[in-house]
């Protein structure tokens, strides 16, 4: 039986009913929502259940959406079922005052420098991970640089006008 | 004289605290500059004897924020932001960015741009392959076929040359296409290659793979399970090095790799000399599909034999005669520039078989004319990771031996 994204949604609604959500599938992936509380409990069961076999981590971040209060970080995982071919992904969103997610690391040991990645750039707190320290930057940084108010460019310089390039002010 | 030297007294030897144990291990620094590492790497490694204890890896030496930059760039300023990720193969990663920005922008290449594409790319991965699998064999102490080989990645290096008009860091084609058709001179240097490099991969070959040294040096070094390789993230020929069959360019082919005929080389124990094979397999099988995407360009005729670009001026940048002298083409290339064109909100996973695995491109666009969000999945990154776990129990010279045969970049790992 081909594995398709209908099947997939209607085992996923009827193993966790409403603590799954918002399911679209832009470009074919089938994408959706769950609370971050959950999040262990949905890679487990795509993982165990003999159907979907997602036993593939490709890839694992987050995305900072400064202006959705209380849900301003997302952190997106990239599931790969490489038996049938099949890609989903899906999304918990956290508020940036207690950004605490449970750690995959115990499922998927390629989790482990993701999460540290994570952590260092969003300032993602991956409860339960082994080793949280930051990865690319060094040790003494005291914030999360791929922060949305952490614009990339200095913003004194008036050479510039940034209004001309792309989106302006600080986001 | 002697033995007043001989006489010192305990003081003069190093002070532990009180109570501590006398430590029986040594720790060596490996890297992060160091000719047997290839890159900036750094290892802290535990040995006792000449045996691993334990590595701690160390990455971000060489890190750039690409992901950062890209979020202010509009997308074909991203190009040369990628070319620095696995620069030893910067054409797979161009390629890669522009097939990501036409799957957000509903492009739809025409088939002979993406023969040329696939032309590119297989010449990008066998210049990867030869300089992963040559340093193997310098690392084992064979210099000499190492020097040989890398006249041949110079001959794909001319190629691109001809194309793109640079040679490292390619920035090779655009969104929708190529920048310019492959000229004579291209085409030539092609047949060349293709002429001259299945001899001396054969003698590559011949030198290493029945080379008693090499093989011992080798076989059983660095091995890993299917199963330990698939949890922690591999991809690429170190994958299907452990016997798992997984190549992007079948699974979900793109660029038109379904007009191909290949294999998928595959080894079974995962180890240094497994990974050695499956890549030399690999650069056979993309010269075979050199050649096919070759014959297919020859049977274009007329109109379509010229096509190197699809016809998206909204992201296309016109010619430069035409911008000076066509009304459209001026417009056109003003809105490009000064980023007026609209860019749909959306967002996109797409990946590509890389040299060294599967590389991905997760875009978020907000409809502005920067990404809102670019990730980058670097394959190497990911299966770093299992580095300590594989040189574990090894003897010091092999950690030198499976960190070449993981064809890690520096580059692509620090993004």
């Amino acid at each position: 039986m081909e594995l398709t994204n209908e099947y997939i949604k209607q085992r996923l609604v009827e193993k966790f009913g409403e603590n799954v959500s918002d399911f679209t599938e832009p470009y074919g992936m089938l994408t959706f929502e769950t609370p971050k509380e959950n999040n262990l409990k949905v890679l487990q069961f795509l993982y165990d259940d003999p159907d979907l076999k997602f036993r593939f981590l490709t890839d694992l971040q987050a995305v900072h959406y400064p202006h959705q209060q209380g849900r301003e970080l997302a952190v997106v995982y990239h599931l790969h079922n490489m038996i049938d071919n099949v890609r989903i992904r899906f999304k918990v969103f956290t508020n940036i005052e207690t950004p605490d997610v449970y750690t995959a690391t115990q499922l998927y040991a390629c989790a482990n420098w993701m999460e540290r990645e994570t952590y260092d750039f969003f300032g993602v707190n991956f409860i339960g991970h082994p080793n949280l320290k930051r990865i690319l930057n060094v040790d003494e940084m005291d914030y999360f640089p791929m922060r949305k108010e952490y614009p990339m460019e200095d913003q004194t310089r008036i050479d510039k006008d940034d209004e001309m390039f792309g989106r302006g002010g600080t986001f | 004289m002697a033995e007043a030297l001989l006489q010192h007294t305990k003081e003069q030897n190093i002070k532990l605290p009180e109570g501590s144990i006398e430590k029986e291990t040594v720790t060596i620094n490996l890297g992060p500059t160091h000719p047997a590492t290839h890159g900036v790497f750094q290892n802290i490694l535990e040995v006792d004897g000449e045996r691993i204890i334990s590595a701690v890896p160390t990455v971000g030496y060489i890190h750039r924020a690409f992901e950062k930059i890209a979020e202010r760039r509009p997308l074909y300023q991203i190009t040369p932001l990628t070319d620095r990720l696995n620069y030893c193969s910067s054409p797979i990663n161009n390629m890669g960015w522009h097939m990501t920005c036409e799957k957000l922008l509903d492009v739809k290449t025409p088939k002979r741009v993406d023969y040329l594409r696939v032309i590119i790319m297989e010449l990008a991965r066998t210049a990867d392959h030869i300089i992963c699998n040559s340093v193997i064999g310098v690392d084992t102490g064979a210099l000499s076929v190492f020097l040989y080989v890398m006249q041949y990645r110079e001959l794909i290096y001319e190629i691109y040359e001809e194309i793109c008009g640079s040679r490292l860091t390619t920035n090779i084609g655009r969104i929708g296409g190529f920048e310019r058709d492959f000229n004579a001179t291209a085409w030539t240097k092609l047949e060349k290659f293709l002429h001259e490099f299945p001899k001396a991969l054969k003698e590559f070959e011949n030198l290493l793979q029945r080379n008693r040294i090499f093989v011992d040096r080798t076989k059983g070094a660095g091995p890993i399970s299917a199963e330990r390789a698939l949890n922690y993230g591999f991809t690429g020929p170190n994958l299907r090095a452990t016997g798992v069959d997984y190549d992007v360019r079948v699974h979900t082919p793109y660029c038109s790799y379904q007009d191909f005929e290949f294999n998928i080389p595959v080894g079974t124990t995962g180890d240094v000399y497994d990974r050695w094979l499956v890549r030399n397999q690999e650069m056979w099988e993309s010269l075979s599909i050199i050649r096919q995407a070759y014959q297919k360009i020859q049977e274009f005729k007329g109109a379509e034999a010229e096509v190197y670009h699809a016809n998206v001026p909204e992201y296309y940048l016109p010619p430069k005669e035409d911008v000076y002298t066509k009304m459209e083409a001026l417009i056109w290339h003003f809105k490009i520039i000064m980023g007026e064109t609209e860019i749909p909100a959306g967002e996109v996973w797409h990946s590509v078989e890389g040299a060294n695995g599967e590389l991905g491109f997760y875009l978020i666009s907000d409809g502005g004319r920067a990404p809102y969000r670019l990730h980058f999945r670097r394959p190497c990154f990911i299966y770093y990771q299992a580095y300590p776990e594989m040189v574990k129990n090894a003897m010091l010279a092999d950690a030198v031996v499976v960190m070449s045969s993981l064809n890690l970049i520096a580059g692509e790992m620090d993004a």
